[in-house]
């Protein structure tokens, strides 16, 4: 009955009076990442309202680890369970996948998050004001830029633990999303993730007016991305009787039975089922920040405050990959020749484009934008593969590209002038020779975002070029190596500046960091290389996961 | 399993290499020792190689084989043939040379001490250490996805030795030298980063044809017809590899990098550019273009002696030009680049014998001629050959080294490099009558910039500013002294190392189906 509920629901209903609404069967176990993720952001919630201000950062950062450290070996119990090869199934009454992408993509959010939890939680960067160490978000979120009420707030120092509950319930909304099997529960999930994520942008406690800009860009853009989204779901709907992956899968192979006389008109409409497939499609490209819907992404992630803007360039990433994976070879697989000539496209527009708009950026965390627009398209290159190569590459590539992000994001936090970090890129001139130890961290995760061999950036490009070569597609390949030569170019550009430049006088100085970032950073490098090396053992893990449940 | 002595020969620079950075501030002269014992211990291995490798025996040998990534069919696969053993010798052997002829070239200035952490000078010995180690290993890799990574990867501490280490003279915080510097490392790292991703999309097209990397499976399978691969297919593949090598290389007209590269970085740097680096390219036309694609190589032969023929012609016109004497050193070494890859596609026997043995004895002359160079220019603090003249009289040892380096670049007979250059004409007029006779115009050129070089700024009156210049020091003659004697012994007695090469060179033939053409007209009775 799981595959149709949400519809036959909906037909007794019609039909006339409710018997008996069935007690759903969930199935809470396979369900645990995310339901450890949603009950600690609630909890967090209540600690927000009863706990001491002075107690409330300890207490919140505290559960938040716990509950992502819980919910990731909640994913590896699960994966040990063989849930992600041969127990995988559909889970939730229809609502929810639970197989090998599921679990990987899971895994890989739980772990960026916790190492973006680091870099929300650290406080040493800046000096401390009135007595309080103070950390990258504002004193008081309500209070308007530049008033009495804001220096109140800072005098006293009020700090935004909000942050991690926040942070907690976008990670709840991006465990779902690419499990989602339903479009139902897709958008659901894409809203849980996104509110907070808007809300986590507008928190900068520097610069606050553009990074409320910021917020509201996202924002309306974001709101406009799931109304398409969501129109496109009400087509899907209209063409197949359902929301339901599965159902929909079927009706677009033509293998569908019993057939709803109230739907017969409309089911199996071709037009409700491209055009809806392709607004849908948008509202995913949006979240990836695929060229031509990645206008927001320049200003969004100058604006948020640094660590959310590595949180988002992460989690965010992998998850609506992971949606649009699914989407992808699970619903539209019967639509592929419709698909791919579309997603070349986008594709090579998106490599080019991120690529060489990257080039004229002056601005460091503009320019950190524009490299995930050009590395979404790599990405893109390995899911049009349409093969279980695909898929593993694309996971691969996720989880490499993750590390390395919120690795370069935390760097950026720690170069700093009086005016809080330091972006401008000709401030960060010479900037080898006053910290050698941090410019060459930074040049690791710069030469990983080039490709370079023997970092992870190269296997995972490799592996998603290899999956698109293999299915078919050299002519991206090419396009995609012509992309990454000019992707370089910038990359370089930033080690030069950093290594072959005069420091200015006025330059500025590098914190040192608290345990928390100095971790993230460490964790970004020992992934960044070992996957560089030894990527072997990952290579197999995401192979293994490479496998949908229809 | 016995002793890994092709990884050790790569290991132990690469951590050498580690060692080195890891040494405090404080404590720069025993880095530079440091250095200076890796490398001699790695050139110890290296000797073994060259001692255990049997030229008449298998084609590849000391193997080494173990799984690596097998998701990619990747497998960390090593093996040497006699080029392989000649080029890892040459290596080997030049690296204390150019450490110990740097010695001085990353000693941080007095003035400008900004940071306990900023360590140049153990920085400039670990990466000299560290392109040693990816070099030899790269001339042991029997696998492409390997060499690949190496080939890739050496940019890297190529690109922060030019353009972090000028030379003495600018280094003073002169900023429009700085400016020329970092320009001079971008470009470097630019021209070799494209060639490499366009190698790298071939390399991936390889494998979606050939399914594995390994050279020896790739050769298998070729021979028992279960692989065939389409001629338009290979040619493709062939021009990608073919592409990065001849940026490496460098070939006309992808060259424009070197002359940048050489000029601006200091003169032991520039060494291992031309000398070590860029043989990377050439050896890896005759492994990897000739092995994987000989009837796409027989195809674009006539393309590539044309391009080969500019190269000698054009670059020793440049060279003829050059007031700067780094960068007339480096159009020099363009012109040899077309020389070493004019002999690799004549597909004769005495060719590619003769290519081999260029691109060792062009590593050594021009290491000996560049490395006096730069002991002249950091003597007197300019490069322009117009600020020299009447050196002989003041300094005339370092006149004498520098004029026997200036005769091997020119293969005055007697000396190694006139073995190779006239086996590379031989072996090209038995095939290719008219390209032998347009190639020898760069003979006539090099005697031509050698010696203008030289009788510019060795003879005529001394200048003011050169008088008070001292001679070599015991220091740079130990540098010198070696490089000229090897010159010397090679030039009389080139049998060591043709027996070594010349197996392999008949492999190598063998794969593109070539064999020497025989003489037309029969040896008068």
């Amino acid at each position: 009955m799981s595959a149709t509920a949400v519809h036959s629901l909906w037909t007794t209903t019609a039909a006339g009076g409710i018997d008996k609404i069935p007690a759903p069967n969930i199935e809470y176990a396979q369900l645990a990442p995310t339901l450890i993720v949603a009950g600690a952001a609630v909890l967090g919630i209540l600690i927000e309202a009863f706990l001491p201000r002075k107690a409330r950062y300890h207490a919140q950062l505290f559960l938040s680890v716990v509950a992502l450290a819980a919910a990731f070996a909640a994913v590896v119990a699960l994966a040990a369970g063989g849930y992600g090869t041969s127990k995988k199934h559909i889970a939730a009454m229809g609502a929810i996948a639970i197989d090998g992408p599921t679990l990987f993509l899971q895994g890989t959010i739980l772990l960026a998050s916790v190492v973006a939890v680091f870099t929300f939680a650290e406080r040493r960067l800046d000096p401390e004001s009135h007595g309080n160490r103070i950390d990258s978000f504002a004193a008081q979120a309500a209070a308007v830029p530049g008033s009495e009420g804001e220096k109140d707030a800072v005098r006293a120092g009020f700090t935004t633990t909000e942050v991690f509950p926040l942070a907690l319930f976008a990670v709840a909304g991006m465990l779902v999303f690419p499990a989602a099997n339903d479009l139902l529960t897709l958008f659901i999930a894409l809203e849980v993730f996104s509110l907070p994520l808007y809300l986590l942008c507008a928190l900068a406690r520097r610069k606050r007016l553009m990074s409320q800009e910021a917020a509201v860009k996202y924002f309306l853009l974001g709101a406009f991305s799931s109304a398409f989204l969501l129109f496109g779901i009400a087509l899907l709907y209209g063409y197949a009787g359902s929301v339901s992956y599965a159902r929909i899968a079927e009706v677009v192979d033509g293998t569908v039975q019993n057939v709803s006389p109230t739907l017969a008109d409309t089911m199996g409409n071709d037009a409700l089922l491209l055009i809806g497939g392709a607004l849908i499609l948008m509202g995913l490209l949006f979240k990836v920040g695929a060229v031509p819907f990645h206008m927001w992404t320049p200003d969004v992630y100058q604006g948020a405050p640094t660590p959310v803007t590595g949180f988002m360039a992460a989690a965010t990433k992998v998850a609506a990959f992971g949606a649009l994976l699914r989407l992808l070879y699970v619903v539209l697989p019967g639509l592929r020749w419709d698909w791919r000539p579309v997603m070349w496209a986008v594709v090579i527009v998106t490599m080019l484009g991120g690529a060489i708009v990257a080039i004229t950026q002056t601005d460091i965390k503009r320019l950190l934008a524009y490299s995930s627009i050009a590395h979404a398209g790599f990405i893109l290159a390995g899911v049009i593969a349409a093969t279980p190569e695909g898929i593993s590459s694309v996971l691969f590539y996720l989880g490499a590209y993750s590390f390395v992000t919120i690795g370069a994001f935390a760097v950026v936090t720690l170069v700093r002038d009086a005016g809080g970090e330091a972006t401008h890129l000709s401030k960060w001139a010479g900037l080898g020779r006053r910290s050698p130890l941090v410019a060459a961290v930074f040049a690791v995760f710069l030469l990983a975002f080039a490709g370079i061999p023997l970092t992870s950036g190269f296997s995972g490009k490799f592996a998603v070029f290899k999956a698109a070569a293999d299915g078919g597609a050299g002519a991206l390949v090419v396009v995609g190596v012509i992309a990454s030569a000019i992707a370089a170019f910038f990359y370089i550009r930033v080690i030069v500046l950093m290594f072959f430049s005069e420091p200015r006088p006025e330059g500025p100085t590098v914190a040192v960091p608290s345990a928390l970032t100095t971790m993230a950073i460490g964790i970004g490098v020992v992934v960044t290389l070992v996957l560089g090396v030894a990527p072997q053992y990952f290579l197999d893990l995401a192979s293994q996961a490479g496998g949908f449940v229809r | 399993m016995s002793f890994p002595l092709l990884t050790a020969t790569a290991a132990l620079p690469a951590l050498g290499a580690i060692a080195t950075a890891a040494v405090p501030a404080a404590r720069r002269t025993a880095a530079k020792w440091l250095a200076l014992v890796f490398s001699l211990a790695t050139l110890v291995l290296a000797a073994l190689v060259v001692v255990r490798f049997e030229p008449g025996g298998a084609r590849y040998q000391i193997t080494e084989s173990h799984a690596w990534i097998s998701d990619f069919g990747v497998r960390y696969e090593l093996g040497v043939d006699g080029i392989g053993v000649a080029l890892l010798a040459l290596t080997a052997l030049l690296i204390p040379f150019v450490i110990l002829a740097g010695w001085h070239d990353a000693d941080p200035l007095e003035d400008t001490r900004p940071n306990r952490r900023w360590r140049p000078t153990q920085g400039f010995f670990a990466l000299i250490l560290m392109v040693e180690a990816m070099v030899i290993l790269s001339f042991e890799a029997t696998d492409v996805f390997l060499f690949y990574i190496l080939f890739e990867a050496m940019l890297i501490p190529m690109y922060f030795l030019i353009g972090g280490f000028g030379d003495r003279a600018h280094a003073g915080g002169d900023e429009a030298a700085a400016t020329q510097r970092s320009y001079a490392a971008v470009k470097f790292l630019l021209y070799n980063l494209v060639g490499g991703l366009i190698m790298l999309a071939a390399v991936i097209g390889l494998y979606t044809v050939a399914g594995t990397f390994s050279l020896s499976e790739i050769a298998e399978a070729r021979a028992n017809g279960s692989l065939s691969i389409a001629t338009g297919t290979e040619r493709w593949l062939f021009l990608g590899f073919f592409f990065a090598f001849a940026v490496k290389a460098p070939l006309w007209p992808l060259h424009t990098w070197l002359p940048n590269a050489m000029g601006e970085s200091t003169a032991p740097v520039a060494v291992l550019i031309t000398a070590v680096v860029d043989k990377v390219g050439t050896f890896a036309m005759l492994r990897f273009c000739l092995q994987l694609f000989p009837e796409a190589s027989k195809w674009a032969t006539p393309a590539i002696l044309v391009l080969a023929l500019i190269s000698i012609v054009y670059g020793a016109l440049l060279a003829v030009g050059q007031r700067d004497m780094k960068r007339l050193i480096a159009y020099a070494s363009i012109s040899h680049f077309g020389f070493i890859i004019m002999g690799i596609f004549a597909m004769t026997s005495q060719g590619q014998s003769g290519a081999t043995l260029y691109m060792v004895n062009h590593g050594i002359s021009t290491a000996a001629l560049m490395l006096v160079a730069g002991f002249l220019i950091t003597r007197r603090g300019s490069r322009l050959i117009a600020d020299y003249g009447g050196v002989q009289k003041v300094a005339p040892v370092l006149a004498g080294t520098f004029l026997i380096g200036g005769l091997a670049t020119l293969s005055l007979p007697g000396l190694s490099p006139f073995v190779s250059e006239f086996l590379v004409l031989v072996g090209t007029f038995s095939r290719y009558p008219v390209v032998g006779i347009i190639a020898t115009i760069g003979i006539v050129l090099a005697a031509l910039y050698v010696l203008v070089l030289y009788q510019r700024t060795m003879t005529g009156p001394v200048k003011a500013e050169v008088r008070a210049m001292p001679d070599l020091s015991v220091r740079e003659l130990v540098v010198v002294a070696p490089l000229i004697a090897l010159l010397l012994f090679l030039g009389v007695y080139p049998k060591p190392l043709t027996e070594i090469v010349n197996p392999a060179v008949e492999h190598t033939l063998s794969d593109v189906q070539q064999t020497d053409p025989k003489p037309e007209v029969e040896a008068a009775p």
